[in-house]
């Protein structure tokens, strides 16, 4: 059957795109926003803000030709449209052939901008506004747009049958495991409390988060359709599921459930449901959904204080973590009737799990070393970490001129 | 005369004023200051870890009064400030050289 536009399709493409931009500004901006001490507030919004700007220009000038172009030998895409040229506004996506490519290319550019904006999470309060801003298109272009392709542009973890609905390995792994890479070399905060200013903005942040959400699972079905719904259903689902038990751990723990807690564990369920979306039950949602919060949990409460490492907002703890876990879970609960593209050992096929847990240590090891290696060398050059005297004072007023609280 | 300091918790200011009000002491100045007594402070926990919160939101009261009322502003400070648990702050009470009104010119007792 010939490809043909269904506008139905396109629409609800087009909003899915527009949902996925609301998960980064405001969603993730206000989510890490709220978590840091006021003197930070303003430059954590900006780094969430710029990433978005600095992808959405690389990805339509070389990003999603090399990502998603031709094969070449599993590796990387052939960038024959860079600048979009030869991309008429009537062609349709190959990947997505119901749908024009132009809309196929900017939903994928959201989702390359919310994986390096997670990022900052991290870093936040000691990384140098300029070294993020050489971090941006150097981490997009040599981690994630390879990375992208392997996975999901027809690159040899596709080949081989990594199953990644809608970003487990690709975001937020990728993100996950760059962000403990760029703070082994930025070092500790000189104030590693996490006290946060407002959590109010985290709470709105989180919401738009899991609002949004919805574009970035259930659109990356490609279609308004069953496939689509069925991921919506699982995504609500997982992330309910795993604040509760977010909730519970913190109960048992510390004896009173907390509001961070209960968004943290909602995350968590939304990132591990990620890359099952598409592939797995209700049933299985709600298993991995309570399931993740508790691996997180720990990773976050114990993990961290054990090494030491100052991942500031956790976005190792949770993305990384629960990254992995969903990209694991995927291999055992995939159903072949919900979607015939993925099988796991639940329904026959043990292997699956050994398929996934390939991708997770590809995709791990490339991006750990990759991202140590653009760290190192803005390091080396401009140099990382601000100042002592920036950072104990706060970034907004010596790194923007602005306060975010004038009263 | 004496100046009484108070530092109490900032929901308690709207009861002491209107108890203060009740024995008809009505000068006062107040500020939000931050501070901590003794047990440092409280403990909260983010995302299972605890940190300590040793500096905490307080209300001082600075009040003037002449000699034979201190007892009875003392008194309902602490009645009307005391919840009983850690944290209900303290009273300073402290010798007032003078006072002087500054619209009339009025010093001393009359001034307070």
């Amino acid at each position: 059957m010939d490809p043909v536009l269904n506008s139905g399709d396109t629409a609800w493409m087009l909003v899915s795109t527009a949902l996925v931009m609301l998960m980064t500004v405001p969603g993730v901006a206000l989510f890490y926003g709220g978590m840091v001490k006021k003197e930070n507030v303003l430059n954590t919004i900006f780094l969430s803000l710029i990433a978005f700007s600095i992808t959405s220009v690389i990805w339509v000038v070389y990003g999603y030709p090399v990502a998603f172009g031709t094969d070449i030998m599993g590796i990387i895409g052939n960038p024959a449209n860079l600048l979009m040229n030869g991309i008429s506004v009537d062609a349709l996506a190959p990947l997505a052939p119901t749908i024009p490519l132009l809309v196929y290319v900017a939903f994928q550019m959201t989702f390359a901008a919310i994986t390096v904006a997670l990022i900052a999470g991290a870093v936040v309060g000691r990384m140098k506004f300029s070294a993020w801003l050489a971090f941006v298109p150097l981490w997009i272009t040599l981690v994630y747009v390879p990375i992208a392709h392997w996975v999901w542009g027809g690159g040899f973890l596709a080949q081989l049958g990594a199953l990644d609905f809608a970003g487990g390995t690709v975001v937020h792994l990728n993100c996950g495991i760059a962000a403990l890479a760029l703070i082994l070399l930025l070092g500790k905060r000189k104030d590693t409390r996490l006290l946060p200013h407002q959590l109010g903005y985290s709470v709105l942040g989180a919401a738009l988060l899991w609002f949004g959400w919805f574009g970035f699972n259930a659109g990356s079905a490609l279609t308004a359709g069953g496939l689509a719904g069925s991921a919506f259903i699982v995504t609500n689902t997982a992330a309910a599921a795993a604040m509760i038990s977010w909730m519970m751990m913190d109960v048992i723990k510390t004896g009173k459930p907390t509001l961070l807690g209960a968004i943290s564990g909602a995350i968590a369920g939304l990132v591990v449901i990620t890359p099952a979306a598409g592939f797995v039950t209700v049933p299985a949602s709600i298993i991995m959904g309570f399931a993740t919060s508790i691996v997180s949990y720990l990773a976050v409460a114990y993990l961290k204080p054990k090494f030491g490492y100052d991942d500031a907002l956790d976005v190792f703890g949770i993305h990384g973590i629960s990254g992995a876990f969903g990209a694991v879970c995927t291999g055992i609960f995939a159903a072949p009737f919900v979607n015939s593209l993925g099988t796991g050992a639940l329904y026959g096929n043990p292997g699956q799990i050994v398929t996934q847990i390939v991708a997770i240590a590809v995709v791990a090891a490339y991006c750990f070393v990759m991202t140590l290696i653009i760290g190192y060398a803005i390091k080396k050059t401009i140099g990382l970490r601000v100042d002592e005297k920036e950072e104990i004072e706060g970034l907004d007023t010596n790194l923007h001129e602005e306060s975010g609280y004038r009263v | 005369m004496k100046e009484i300091t108070a530092i109490i918790r900032p929901d308690r200011l709207e009861i002491v004023k209107a108890a203060l009000e009740e024995i008809h002491c009505h000068g006062m100045t107040v500020a939000e200051v931050k501070g901590r007594g003794r047990q440092l402070g409280v403990t909260e926990s983010y995302r299972g870890s605890d940190y300590r919160i040793d500096l905490l939101p307080k209300t001082r009261l600075e009040i003037i009064v002449s000699n034979e009322d201190v007892d009875k502003v003392v008194d309902t400070i602490v009645k009307t400030a005391q919840t009983g648990d850690i944290g209900d702050g303290k009273i300073f009470i402290s010798p007032v050289e003078n006072v002087v009104r500054i619209r009339t010119g009025e010093s001393g007792d009359k001034a307070v």
